[in-house]
This record gives C-alpha cells, sequence and structure tokens, in this order.
C-alpha cells in the first residue's frame, strides 16, 4: 500500500511518522512494478500498432501515388474517413462496436487494431508528401542518365525519401505512443489507466504521480525523437 | 494523371494494364464493402430500433446539446490555445535566456505529455465530477496542448517572416516590442494561419476525450445513447459522420487560406524533442 506509514491530513499536508521514509514520491517507488507492467503495456500497444500501421499506411500510399484511378480514390477515401474520425470514436466503434459483428479478437487486439486503422492513414500522408518532395526533374535526369525504372527508384528516388519521409514518420510514431493513453478508456491497463488508479487510491500525491508518468512518456518520446535524428544524419547527403 | 516521379507516362500497353488492374481492384473493394454489409445485414444491424433513435426528437436534442457542447469546448480551447500560443512561442524567440529556457521546457512538456493524462490529471485536481469540472479539465487540457503546439506554429511563423522585414525596422528605429507588434506579427499571422486552423481540426477532434472524464460533449451523449438502445455501432457512425463533416470543411478552409494568405510559406512543426536542423521548422522559400 503507498505510503501505508503516513498519516494524511485533512488537506494534502504530510504528517511524518517515524516509521521510515515518508517524502510523497514513495507512491512512485511502492507502485514501481504497477507502473513498470503499465508502460510494458503502452510499449507493446506502441510497437504491434506501430509496425502494422507502417505496413499499412505504406500499401496505401502506394495506392495513393500508383497509376491506377480507382485505389487512388479508394485510398484517399480511407484516408479522409479515418483521419478526421477521432481515435476515441474510432476505438468505440471497434473495441465495443466490432464484437457486434462477430469480430472479437480480444481487448488487446482490438485497440491496437483501432490504433494500426487510425495512425496509419497519418502514415501514409507522411509518405505521400516524402515522395511528392522530389522533384519531378531527379527522375528526368536520372532517367536522361539511362537508368532504368529500377535503378531510378533505388538509386536516385527511393533514398532522397526515405530521407524526407523521416522527420513526418517520428511525428506520427510520437503521436501514436500518445494515443496509446486512449485504450486506457477500452479495456487497457497501460500508463494513464495506472494514472488513474493511483490517482484514485492516493489523490494527495497528485503531482508526483502526474510528473512521473508523465517523465515515462518523455522518456519513450525522447528515444524515438532521437532515433530519427540518428537516421537523418545517417542518410543525410554531404 | 500529372507526370510523376515514379513512372513515365503510360502508353496504350501500359493503359490496357492499369485498366485490367482497375477492374480487378474493384472488384476486389466491392467484394470487401460487400462482405460488410453483408454481415451489418446478418447481425441485425440495420434494424429499425437501432436506428431509430437518431430521428427521434428526444434523442437528437440529446446529441444536439452535446455538439453544441463540444463546440462551445474547442472555441474556448483554440482561444486559450492562442493566447498560450503567442505567450509561449515568443518567449521562445527571447534574447534573454531565463525567458527562453523556461518557455522551451514548458512547451516540449506538454507536446510530449498525452492529452487524456493532462486532462485526467486535470480532473482529479479540481475534483472529479461529471458536468462543470469536467468541461473545464477537458478544456484546460485541450488549452496546454494545442497552447504548446500552437507556440512552435508562432515561433515558426514568425521565423519564416523575411530577416530583412525586422533589420529595416531596426534600421529605421524601431524598438523590439514595436518591430514584433508591427512588422512581425502581422506578417507572421498570415503565414500562420493555416496551421492555426489545421490546429483547429485537432482540437476538434479531442474534444472527444470529454467522454474519458465524463464530461457533456458529443461523445458523452453518444454514450448515454447506446447505454440505453445499445446501438454502438450505429452511434459511432452517426458521431463519425458529424466529426467527418465539421473536419473536412475545416481542412477546406485551411486550404483556402494557404492559398489566400500564405502561399508558398508552410508551417511544419517538428518533432518533440528535435534538436536537429528540423527543428527550424519551416520551409521559407
Amino acid at each position: 500500500m503507498a505510503g501505508a506509514s503516513c498519516e494524511r491530513g485533512p488537506s494534502t499536508t504530510l504528517i511524518i511518522t517515524t516509521k521510515g521514509r515518508c517524502v510523497p514520491m514513495d507512491v512512485l517507488i511502492d507502485n514501481a512494478d504497477r507502473l513498470l507492467d503499465a508502460f510494458v503495456v503502452t510499449l507493446r500497444l506502441f510497437l504491434v500498432s506501430g509496425t502494422l500501421s507502417l505496413v499499412f499506411g505504406t500499401v496505401l500510399a502506394a495506392m495513393r501515388v500508383g497509376p491506377v484511378s480507382i485505389l487512388n480514390r479508394a485510398g484517399a477515401a480511407y484516408v479522409t474517413i479515418f483521419r478526421n474520425t477521432p481515435l476515441l470514436v474510432l476505438l468505440l466503434f471497434v473495441v465495443f462496436g466490432l464484437p457486434k459483428l462477430g469480430l472479437n479478437l480480444g481487448y488487446f487486439n482490438m485497440n491496437a487494431l483501432a490504433l494500426t486503422m487510425y495512425t496509419s492513414t497519418f502514415v501514409c500522408e507522411a509518405l505521400r508528401s516524402g515522395v511528392n518532395s522530389i522533384p519531378l526533374g531527379q527522375a528526368e535526369a536520372a532517367r536522361s542518365l539511362g537508368l532504368g525504372f529500377n535503378q531510378t527508384m533505388t538509386q536516385v528516388i527511393l533514398p532522397q525519401s526515405f530521407r524526407a519521409v523521416v522527420p513526418p514518420v517520428a511525428s506520427v510514431l510520437i503521436a501514436l505512443t500518445k494515443n496509446t493513453s486512449l485504450c486506457s478508456i477500452f479495456g487497457m491497463a497501460e500508463a494513464t489507466a495506472a494514472m488513474k488508479g493511483l490517482l484514485n487510491d492516493n489523490p494527495a500525491d497528485l503531482w508526483w504521480i502526474f510528473l512521473g508518468i508523465a517523465l515515462g512518456y518523455i522518456v519513450i518520446v525522447e528515444l524515438i525523437s532521437a532515433a530519427a535524428g540518428f537516421l537523418e544524419r545517417r542518410w543525410r547527403i554531404a | 494523371m500529372a507526370a510523376s516521379v515514379l513512372f513515365d507516362a503510360p502508353g496504350p500497353k501500359t493503359r490496357a494494364r492499369h485498366r485490367l488492374y482497375a477492374a480487378v481492384s474493384g472488384a476486389v473493394l466491392a467484394l470487401i464493402i460487400g462482405l460488410m454489409l453483408w454481415q451489418f445485414w446478418r447481425k441485425g444491424q440495420f434494424a429499425v430500433e437501432f436506428w431509430e433513435p437518431f430521428v427521434t426528437p428526444r434523442i437528437i436534442n440529446v446529441l444536439l446539446e452535446g455538439l453544441f457542447q463540444t463546440l462551445r469546448a474547442a472555441a474556448f480551447a483554440i482561444l486559450g490555445a492562442l493566447v498560450f500560443g503567442l505567450f509561449f512561442g515568443s518567449g521562445k524567440l527571447s534574447n534573454h535566456r531565463l525567458v527562453r529556457w523556461p518557455a522551451w521546457a514548458v512547451v516540449e512538456f506538454f507536446r510530449a505529455v498525452p492529452l487524456l493524462m493532462i486532462i485526467i490529471a486535470t480532473w482529479y485536481f479540481v475534483g472529479p465530477q461529471s458536468g462543470g469540472n469536467a468541461f473545464w479539465s477537458l478544456v484546460v487540457g485541450l488549452v496546454l496542448y494545442n497552447g504548446a503546439v500552437l507556440a512552435e506554429i508562432v515561433r515558426a511563423g514568425i521565423n519564416a517572416v523575411p530577416k530583412g522585414q525586422s533589420e529595416a525596422a531596426y534600421a529605421i528605429g524601431m524598438g523590439k516590442s514595436q518591430v514584433m507588434r508591427i512588422i512581425l506579427l502581422p506578417q507572421a499571422i498570415k503565414i500562420m494561419l493555416p496551421a492555426i486552423i489545421s490546429q483547429t481540426v485537432v482540437a476538434l477532434k479531442d474534444t472527444s476525450l470529454g467522454y474519458a472524464v465524463l464530461a457533456p460533449v458529443l461523445t458523452y451523449s453518444g454514450k448515454l445513447v447506446f447505454n440505453e438502445f445499445r446501438n454502438t455501432l450505429q452511434t459511432a457512425f452517426v458521431i463519425a459522420i458529424l466529426y467527418i463533416i465539421a473536419n473536412v470543411a475545416l481542412s477546406y478552409l485551411a486550404t483556402w487560406a494557404q492559398k489566400r494568405y500564405a502561399g508558398e510559406n508552410k508551417i511544419e512543426v517538428s518533432a518533440v524533442g528535435a534538436v536537429t536542423d528540423w527543428s527550424t521548422g519551416t520551409a521559407v522559400q
């Protein structure tokens, strides 16, 4: 039990007893296991839906930039619909709604599915803008040098596209990390759910709980950001 | 189809092949949509009792009240976020380290932390009850998060004004605040406008998080409806349509504002924690 040795006055003032440490931060230390488990769920949601979003987002982007107009329009419709639907409504539809249609993969998978449906639209837009940022002259120059389609792609277009999409894709993945917090409303015991639980049990330690869990998210976000910075430097020309 | 970096303009053979692809993919898409509709029908989700609430005056009123509260929350949020953004955005541009650093820290913090966390923490801070407490917790969370993003937009917008403008203003003897107020901000606002409208879309979408703290927004009205009629799919569908209409309209407005006011100056906000050169976040042509 958090801060079991502390007695609290009617307000948030601490009454320090002789039994052991009694700093308010105890609430984080005492619940370290619970917090760790929660962040593991957050990370699992992030990794599963992040990977699937990158894959499905790439498929969508391919549909959007490809030559088949019906796929182009279907991709555009998908992106417009799911990018403009709030993630919470999408989660409602998928986690609470789809089981009524006979599709039930369990809470984790359903949450990951909704996150993927939502995030892949942003991945698609990021990739598409990356490809579109390459000037047409690059492809024309490559072809006039006698490079074939595959060579043009692998030697000229894709390397430049990769570099161009790193920052926007990193932004999308950071947004995904933060969006996993919505799964707390849909039965996932992840970090934001853990915060809510701790706040219920220890209302007086609000600031420590908030800052501690915020720090967890900040670490994940900074790691993604650092990875993106590394890739960008690595793929930089000159 | 316009010229693309990905492939040459197709010839007659390729066009024939593309028509084949189109026919096949069209059939596949139709099959997928058909299967979904069939599944809806098979599971009785088209039943009148599930859809009827949305044409019943009592339920329409519940949803309209939710919609009104949603728009109200979004309006408060975006106004508050603008003030927050102007304050911290110009703070980040300050010459004084003591101003710049805290502004940077506040902006980075609220961009890195999930909005829902901020809303829930605020809600527990003011006392976790539905109604007013919940509504204002939602607004506070939205202001802090969107304000932090707008701070970045403000900073990028001010940086996007050509340097000659501020140099010329200093040369004719204007002071720092005059340069900001008379020269930089009016020009920056034009450049920022599309990004601000786009951020309004984000704020509007995020009002849906009021659901988590029992704030009386559209999603919460939806909860009342689907708890009563057991029609989660249909309610989510109707709410999604309302949001999509509002957001698509706002997106068109943003595109229009981009063409009308900002032209080639496009503001792209960098990722949180970005320390490399893309943290300048502007693409001045």
